[in-house]
């Protein structure tokens, strides 16, 4: 072998030796040891904790429907497949009961498990990295305390090569940065609570801002919008198309899931997260709040108007209630008047009962759909789960009801109403293809 | 003119496309079986299967169903040969008033018919939309769970249609 070829071979050996050691060296982590963690905490420090993962939603994604609390098992599907949530009840063998609390904490901020896994961001660590250490020992303190469950999470359901975990090292390095809460002077301490709840523990920004082709959150556009578990979660941020504004006031109702004259009730994902609000401090859901609605920037001409002219509408159906199917408001053209027109029966027949102004006791009060954000949403997603789903409260409370009209209308049936609550209802701009989303809602197993 | 499939039989209807198909089964066809409660789909007493979903007929206008296939409890069997979800209920003497039970019986049909074996939180979440004044839910619930026994013993899911 000629010298020039033999060190061209060892100079690319050596090179792809070194890429080989250094991806070894980002992606490695160390096992931290195996300890048994006390068995109580302080019970205030306990108490604490279980605000924060009120505030954090842990039960909802670490419990699979009819499961055991915090057990895991649920699965969370991604565009890149299904990723199981894992047992955190402190129970030795299959959960959290060999974690110290400095894995704990590494979990939660780095995303890295006990015995140096990385672990998928669909476990938000890139929002939850912002807690402060008291936060995480409340949280640690209280996630150990509760009843230990033996279960093991099913194997995740990802697209090769994802299932090779040192694989995140890589996408850390580029979307994962250390974080540390910085204050607002110049905002409220009311405000700067809701920010630190909101973009950490709180992890708003995971579903409601627009993630890029490789997952992660697009930092450049907080808020603008984005996608959970086949919802769409409507943008926060001056582009948001909400009828009326999200006061601090409407939000801290919402939240809660306390009615509120003018708007809806939460439903989809937001119905475990308002449910765990409710059980939170005021002081906190009002910090939220406060910093939710600051996120929709200062009021502007344009969203004033549409605001004034929606009010104005609902307190003129209020005094002389319209006929029960009015006709459709904006001019349409062909196939859409014609599906329009059939939509307003259905309207009438369906939805007046209770949606209709001038409706009677019993009625339950329901919205007028001139105020629905899902109505004016980008897409009639959300709305379609509404409709098929209804909605109700949690089994043996009391809440607001909707019936589900699964099963009622065809494909053809429920476009067309689609298209007349929208031309009725909402924005100018038409819905485009509302046939595609009623496929993808009914028939791609995006139900809840 | 409205052509409606209604317990396997093919019934025309002179009325609006917007009348609700309670009205048109109850006034129209003489199927007293579902009832008006509240005519907001808040109480089920008007429950019919619609295919294989049950609904409110109190807020189904008749022009959606044009066409698909309608079920009422009188589709389920008559006195003389009753159904495995009759049986049920009769054995169990699952009515005390008997308003709700016709609509109950169509939502638990449209149950076992899509799982022949549920268990009973499934049972008591999906019998959740139908509601009894009367107080007879554990009949009812022991009802749903004989007709389920029986229409895996006999492998029959009692449809007459």
């Amino acid at each position: 072998m000629r010298t020039r070829t033999k060190s061209r071979i060892v100079g690319v050996l050596g090179v792809l030796v070194a890429l080989i050691a250094a991806f070894i060296a980002l992606a490695w982590r160390s096992a931290i040891d195996p300890v048994r963690p006390p068995g109580s905490f302080d019970r205030q420090l306990v108490e604490r904790g279980a605000q924060l993962e009120a505030i954090g939603d842990c039960n909802t994604c670490h419990t699979a429907p009819g499961g055991r609390s915090y057990a895991g098992g649920r699965g969370i599907r991604t565009p890149f497949g299904t990723v199981y949530s894992t047992n955190i009840t402190p129970d030795y063998a299959t959960g959290l009961g060999s974690w110290s609390e400095q894995a704990f904490v590494r979990a939660m901020r780095e995303g890295v498990d006990r015995e140096g896994r990385h672990l998928y961001p669909v476990f938000p660590y890139d929002h939850f990295n912002l807690a402060r250490d008291e936060d995480l020992h409340a949280l640690y303190a209280f996630l150990m305390t509760r009843d230990p469950v033996s279960a093991s999470a099913p194997g995740n359901d990802l697209m090769f090569p994802l299932g090779f975990r040192p694989l995140l090292a890589g996408w850390k390095l580029v979307f994962l940065h250390r974080r540390q809460f910085q204050e607002q002077a110049s905002q409220s301490a009311e405000w700067n609570r809701g920010a630190y709840l909101a973009e950490g523990i709180g992890h708003c920004g995971a579903c409601h801002t627009p993630r890029n082709a490789l997952g992660a959150v697009r930092r450049d556009k907080p808020f603008a919008g984005g996608q959970a578990e086949g919802w769409d979660a409507p943008a926060l941020d001056a582009s948001s198309t909400a009828p009326l504004s999200w006061t601090r006031e409407r939000l801290i109702a919402y939240l809660q899931n306390v009615v509120f004259p003018g708007q809806g009730i939460p439903a989809g994902p937001m119905l475990p997260v308002a449910h765990n609000l409710a059980i939170v401090p005021d002081a906190d859901v009002k910090a939220i709040a406060t910093y939710i609605a600051s996120v929709a920037g200062a009021p502007f001409e344009a969203r004033e108007r549409r605001a004034a002219d929606v009010l104005a509408r609902v307190k003129r159906d209020e005094e002389s209630p319209p006929s029960a199917s009015p006709p459709a408001a904006q001019p349409l053209d062909g196939d859409d008047r014609d599906s329009a027109a059939a939509g307003a029966q259905i309207y009438a027949a369906s939805c007046a009962l209770c949606h209709g102004a001038g409706r009677g006791i019993g009625s339950g009060n329901a919205m007028h759909l001139a105020q629905s954000t899902s109505i004016s949403l980008p897409s009639p997603t959300n709305l379609i789960h509404i409709i098929e789903d209804g909605v109700r409260p949690r089994p043996g409370e009391r809440g607001r009801w909707m019936p589900a009209f699964r099963g009622s209308f065809t494909d053809a049936q429920l476009g067309n109403l689609l298209t007349y609550l929208r031309g009725e209802f909402g924005p100018s701009a038409p819905w485009h293809d509302v046939q595609r989303d009623v496929r993808k809602v009914r028939h791609e197993g995006n139900h809840e | 003119m409205i052509r409606l499939q209604v317990n396997g039989q093919a019934r025309d209807v002179d009325v609006d496309g917007a009348t609700p198909l309670l009205y048109v089964l109850r006034d129209h066809l003489r199927l007293n079986g579902p009832k008006f409660g509240c005519g907001l789909g808040q109480c089920g007493a008007c429950t019919v299967l619609l295919g294989r979903e049950p609904v409110f007929s109190c807020i189904t206008p008749v022009s959606v169903v044009a066409g698909r296939a309608v079920r009422t409890v009188e589709g389920l069997g008559t006195s003389d040969n009753p159904g495995p979800m009759q049986r049920a209920f009769i054995e169990e003497q699952a009515a005390q008033c008997g308003y709700c039970i016709a609509g109950m019986m169509m939502r638990a049909q449209g149950l076992l018919e899509q799982n022949p074996s549920p268990s009973s939180m499934q049972v008591r979440q999906y019998m959740s939309a139908n509601l009894c004044r009367c107080g007879t839910h554990m009949r009812i619930l022991r009802a749903i769970d004989r007709a389920g026994a029986l229409m895996r013993e006999t492998g029959t899911k009692g449809k007459t249609t």
